[in-house]
């Protein structure tokens, strides 16, 4: 059973049909990249997915149960999610701490001694043990993305999605990021990531998806899809891709 | 240099009031030393009472302002009607002067006779400063909530936080700092407006010095009511200044903290 799967999910923001039919089956310990040109849907369907968004039809399956069945408590399926998005992530009132021991404290009501030692865990763990105490803006953009992949991983959740976590950062903070994800994939996280960054997509994930035209066009390992592509339209976009030097 | 122009010009003005021919009139009428202490204790005593209508009326003016905002950003149409009925309040009593909703809460409310209406100028003046004030106000925690990034909405939420959980922890924590020199701007603004209860009867400083002036036709305590007046509104003045000034720098340096 996939822990998280997709069943012709739709949607559309008034005339514009984003979304019209992706099927996506996401196993245990598998990472999925989402590729796609800018406003093709990846966000968007991440957010589907984390049930952000209601979609317009289909089904979002967690460990096989349908969570966008309307009798479900969307918060109660959130917290058994991690997500990750571009930028904004961190609460800028709260130090760093706190914005990592929040959902365990005030979802899962665990004591907060408890989460607060494993928050500072999982900080040694990123080199950031000794910003606990500091404002997220005290921190460089890295930081705060890898700050922001711990919160979500200290719920301890079945699924991680990470939507461009690098996108919004400057080129010499990427690697950092990466190698974190890189980490977490290692130790066995599912992960779906939508992600420009075809390189890294290679390396880590099991399974590349393209998303063009509001559907899953191919997927496949990530030789076939970025190597030797099936669909003329895979092939356009990753040779803009390789024009702009990010393969 | 911008005190020394600032002291000539504030000379060149005495003179040429102290000089003018109604002085003499107008000093005894308007700022005559006797008259000032005479009525002084009464004035005191009334200014009490815009303090109590101050506090209680302030601190209503959150609870009520926050809870309209919180109305006003519901989405969904479930909460259709609770959002409208929440913009009508706002739209009415923003666009309707206070005098005429003291008159019609203050005048109107007693006159309907009904069991257990309280019928106290005080309690009357004070819902409605309420009643308008809560209406600003609420525009101003709305306009603090919506300046919160979307991000930070779906970030809280993605962590399985509730509508409320989020709301409580992480949206309105980041808007009162937004609108804290908004708020303190209507406060300094509220601390002037409770003198006008005096209107219902309600035995304020100004309705004191009205009293005064009733009996003595000397005008001096109209000026003793409006100068404590402004020694009351100074410090939330001036803290305002600081605040505001705080948050344009923060701004500046592009830090959100
Ligand atoms: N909340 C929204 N309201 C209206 N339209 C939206 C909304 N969110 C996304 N869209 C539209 O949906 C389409 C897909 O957007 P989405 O952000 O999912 O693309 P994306 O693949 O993530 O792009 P990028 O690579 O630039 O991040 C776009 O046309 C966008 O304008
Ligand atoms: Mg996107």
């Amino acid at each position: 059973m996939s822990v998280l799967e997709l069943r012709g999910i739709m949607k559309a923001f008034g005339e514009n049909v984003v979304l019209r039919g992706v099927d996506l089956a996401v196993d245990e310990h598998r990472v999925v990249a989402l590729i796609g040109g800018s406003g093709s849907g990846k966000s968007t369907l991440l957010r589907c997915a984390s049930l952000l968004e209601t979609v317009d039809d289909g089904q979002v399956l967690l460990d096989g149960e349908d969570v966008t069945d309307p009798r479900v408590d969307a918060d109660r399926v959130r917290r058994r999610m991690g997500v990750v998005f571009q930028a904004y992530n961190l609460f800028p009132h709260l130090s760093v701490l706190d914005n990592v021991t929040l959902a365990p404290t005030a979802v899962h009501g665990r004591p907060r001694a408890e989460a607060v030692e494993e928050a500072r865990g999982l900080l040694g763990r990123i080199g950031l043990a000794d910003k606990a105490l500091e404002y997220p803006d005290r921190l460089s953009g890295g930081q705060q993305q890898r700050v922001a992949i711990v919160r979500a991983l200290a719920v301890r959740p079945r699924v991680l999605l990470l939507d461009e976590v690098t996108s919004a950062l400057d080129p010499e903070l990427v690697g950092e990021v990466l190698a974190l994800v890189r980490e977490v994939a290692g130790q066995g996280m599912t992960i779906v990531m939508a992600t420009h960054e075809m390189g890294f997509a290679r390396q880590v994930a099991d399974t590349v998806a393209f998303l063009d035209g509001g559907v899953l066009l191919e997927s496949g390992p990530p030789g076939q899809v970025l190597g030797d592509p099936e669909h003329p339209r895979t092939r356009q976009f990753l040779a803009r891709v390789i024009d702009a030097g990010r393969l | 240099m911008a005190l020394a122009s600032t002291l000539l010009f504030a000379v060149v003005a005495w003179f040429a009031v102290t000089n003018s021919p109604g002085w003499p009139r107008v000093q005894a009428t308007f700022f005559s030393p006797s008259a000032a202490l005479e009525s002084l204790p009464d004035i005191a005593r009334g200014l009490l009472v815009n303090l109590q209508v101050l506090v209680v009326g302030g601190l209503l003016v959150l609870v009520v302002g926050l809870g309209t905002a919180a109305l006003r950003t519901l989405r969904g149409p479930a909460w259709a009607p609770l959002r409208i009925l929440a913009t009508v309040y706002v739209d009415l009593f923003r666009g309707m002067p206070l005098i005429i909703v003291l008159y019609l809460v203050g005048f109107g409310f007693p006159a309907l006779g009904l069991q257990g209406v309280p019928t106290s100028p005080f309690v009357l003046g004070t819902a409605a400063i309420v009643l308008v004030y809560s209406a600003y106000v609420a525009e101003v925690f709305r306009a603090g909530i919506e300046s919160v990034h979307p991000s930070q909405r779906a970030a809280a939420r993605s962590l399985g936080l509730t509508h409320r959980q989020t709301m409580r922890i992480v949206v309105l924590p980041q808007a009162l700092r937004t609108v804290t020199p908004a708020l303190l701007n209507d406060f300094v603004a509220l601390q002037k407006d409770v003198g006008l209860i005096s209107v219902l009867g309600a035995v304020d400083a100004v309705r004191s010095a009205q009293i005064q002036v009733g009996q003595t036709f000397n005008f001096t305590p109209y000026v003793v009511a409006g100068l404590l007046f402004v020694l009351l509104a100074v410090p939330s003045a001036r803290l305002a200044d600081a605040v505001t000034a705080r948050a344009r720098r923060r701004q500046q340096s592009g830090s959100l903290l």
